[in-house]
């Protein structure tokens, strides 16, 4: 257990809660309760029944043949695509609603980049009957519309954030704005492992259902449940926790977090965080950002909403920093490029975040026969937009 | 003698201002703090803008929005401010976010800060915790005084500990908001600064959030060593001269 949180909220020299005062109780109540509440085994039996029957989950670990022939290496490819709502987020908002309610919250709040987030909130805010808002950056709300609708069909408030560069970190700007003032009665549910102790940690906690079921799936179809790789892309990097929680400890997987080159690290239209950012202070933690020399916050740019952010949360900071985790990045010509391979050799329109993911395997070098574990975190209906323009279909 | 410290021994009913270094324009900074002392402000705070204010409201955004864009960085306010203390005599706080001070380095901050003459920091998203340990040493040594906020819902145990940690004021919201709401003062209002007005905390308070005028300043003055105005004077010199906004501005407290 060395890459988890300690009990001052930090991973190694990352984590802690740098919110203003207004803030405090919030997080504090969240603090000091999340633990207790999410190992009740009232909440846990809940918890797992509507991952079981709502979300249809445990998904599939699917060996995908014609990718495994290509390169050389058994590439597993765990389904979250297949999860409702299309993505992995659904598992941090089934997990914080249920939270929510113990905590007597009456009004839900989040942010959304790609909109995954968003409808996942909206959806399980419908499901339990609870008002709901989403921030959503003015740039986000016009590429991915379709979740846009998602979102009001489901009842949800969708307030477009205009600050910034209008997009995932004025989002989360605004959805903290919100709950400074309305400090009673909502919760905010933060959608990726960011944020100020305890979020990384719940968050991490919700998704790290991903490689729990992973290495039961490992155990059955090969007889291992260590993997030599397990790969995942990364924007503020709750799939990739969710994929890496329960192999932190198993030294001897390799774990590999695809951040978004976006046009190319040097281009300055990047999200690359680790190679472009310094340490730093974040929508509430110390972490690794994009940032000037003066501190000030720096514009990210990738193809794929869902990554485009100029942080990483502060645990993949230390996996980072302790070589634990190995962070590379993909352009988004790449990651497209990934994206219809595997649709033609496998019959799977990914999302594009995680194309990043699949698009790094074209670059890893096998000697044959690995176990390789990709965490397919979404599927692409939201993104056949951009799809068509760069293909021109 | 700390120059916040001998104030608040000295007056009551406190004025202090907030308004954003480099804003309406980049060189705007020291003019507005020698116009301000002129026209009976008490004490300043300078903000040093940063990209992700999430304590902000819509008005101190785009203050700093602008004054970013203009060029503003900690680097250059600590040149502008180099003849802050030729004319302007009041205590002088700079106000932002803990990334900039991070990265300009928490050691050179305080130093620069004690050169050109500053008495003392508020810097919201910074957590006591990670003050006691990292920042109250240098602080402390260079003669700085560090605020810290509370609000309505900031439990009493809490309330004393900052009451211990800091020696300069204590910042008290009105209410839990982003800046620039309206301060409306009904019965729970009243029974927090009440209840803080009873605690006999050793340091002095000051109110803030929501104070845009004359009534609401004297409201806050019943309860407090005084108030912090920031949205509506930023407002104020939005556009047109900065003498004439400021002065016009101050009569509405000082008439």
């Amino acid at each position: 257990m060395k890459y988890k949180v300690n009990e001052k909220g930090y991973y190694g020299d990352f984590g802690g809660a740098y919110i203003p005062e207004m803030l405090y109780p919030n997080v504090e109540e969240l603090r000091q309760n999340y633990l207790k509440i999410i190992d009740d085994a009232d909440f846990q039996k809940e918890f797992h029944q509507l991952m079981k029957d709502y979300v249809g989950r445990p998904s599939p670990l699917y060996l995908a043949n014609r990718l495994s022939a290509r390169y050389g290496a058994n590439i597993f490819l765990k389904r979250e695509d297949l999860n409702h709502t299309g993505a992995h987020k659904i598992n941090n908002t089934i997990g914080q609603i249920l939270l929510a309610e113990k905590l007597g919250k009456k009004r839900i709040i989040a942010e959304t980049g790609a909109g995954q987030h968003g409808v996942a909130t909206a959806t399980v805010c419908a499901l339990r009957n609870l008002e709901c808002v989403i921030y959503m950056g003015e740039v986000d709300i016009e590429r991915q519309a379709p979740n846009v609708a998602r979102m009001k069909m489901l009842g949800a408030k969708v307030v477009p954030a205009s600050s910034g560069s209008k997009t995932l970190k004025d989002a989360t700007n605004e959805a903290m704005r919100d709950w400074i003032n309305n400090p009673v009665d909502t919760h905010y549910i933060i959608g990726s492992v960011v944020g100020p102790h305890p979020y990384p940690d719940m968050v991490a906690i919700f998704q790290s259902i991903i490689s729990e079921e992973t290495k039961k799936q490992l155990i059955e179809q090969t007889g291992n449940d260590q993997p030599d790789y397990v790969l995942a892309c990364v924007g503020g990097g709750s799939n990739a926790m969710g994929m890496f929680y329960h192999f932190m400890d198993d030294e001897n997987v390799k774990l590999i977090a695809v951040e978004a080159a976006g046009k190319g690290v040097s281009s300055g239209f990047s999200a690359a965080t680790t190679y472009l950012g310094k340490e730093g202070v974040l929508h509430g933690s110390r972490s690794i950002l994009m940032q000037t020399d003066d501190g000030q916050v720096v514009e990210p740019h990738s193809v794929s909403a869902g990554l485009d952010y100029p942080g990483i949360g502060p645990q993949h900071a230390h996996l980072f920093k302790t070589g634990r985790g190995k962070y590379v990045s993909i352009t988004d010509e790449e990651s497209l490029d990934a994206g219809l391979l595997l649709t033609q050799l496998e019959g799977i329109i990914p999302a594009i975040e995680s194309a990043h993911a699949l698009a790094y395997l074209e670059k890893m070098e096998f000697k044959g026969g690995e176990n390789v574990v990709v965490c397919l975190s979404g599927r692409g209906d939201k993104d056949l937009d951009t799809y068509i323009k760069y293909f021109k279909l | 003698m700390n120059r916040i410290k001998q104030l608040f021994e000295e007056k009551k009913n406190i004025l202090s201002i907030y308004y954003t270094a480099g804003f309406p324009n980049i060189g705007d900074t020291i003019q507005i703090a020698e116009a301000l002392e002129k026209s009976g402000a008490d004490m300043l705070e300078i903000g040093f803008p940063y990209s992700d204010p999430v304590a902000d409201g819509p008005v101190i955004q785009a203050s700093s929005k602008k004054s970013l864009d203009q060029g503003m960085n900690l680097k250059l306010l600590f040149e502008q401010l180099k003849d802050l203390r030729k004319n302007v005599t009041i205590p002088v706080l700079l106000m932002g976010y803990v990334n900039p001070v991070l990265q300009f380095g928490v050691e050179n901050f305080c130093k620069a800060c004690a050169e050109v003459g500053v008495d003392g920091c508020i810097v919201p998203d910074l957590p006591m915790v990670e003050y006691e340990e990292f920042y109250k040493g240098c602080f402390e040594e260079h003669n700085l005084s560090n605020v810290f906020l509370i609000t309505p819902q900031t439990a009493d145990e809490r309330i004393h500990k900052i009451d211990g940690l800091t020696n300069g004021f204590i910042y008290l919201l009105s209410s839990s908001a982003t800046t620039g709401k309206n301060l409306e003062v009904g019965d729970t209002t009243e029974n927090y600064f009440s209840r803080i007005k009873n605690m006999n905390l050793k340091n002095p308070t000051m109110i803030g959030f929501g104070i845009s005028d004359k009534q609401t300043f004297d409201k806050a003055c019943s309860y407090a060593n005084g108030a912090i105005i920031g949205t509506a004077f930023v407002k104020a010199i939005e556009n047109g001269d900065i003498e004439e906004n400021v002065s016009e501005f101050m009569k509405k407290f000082k008439g």
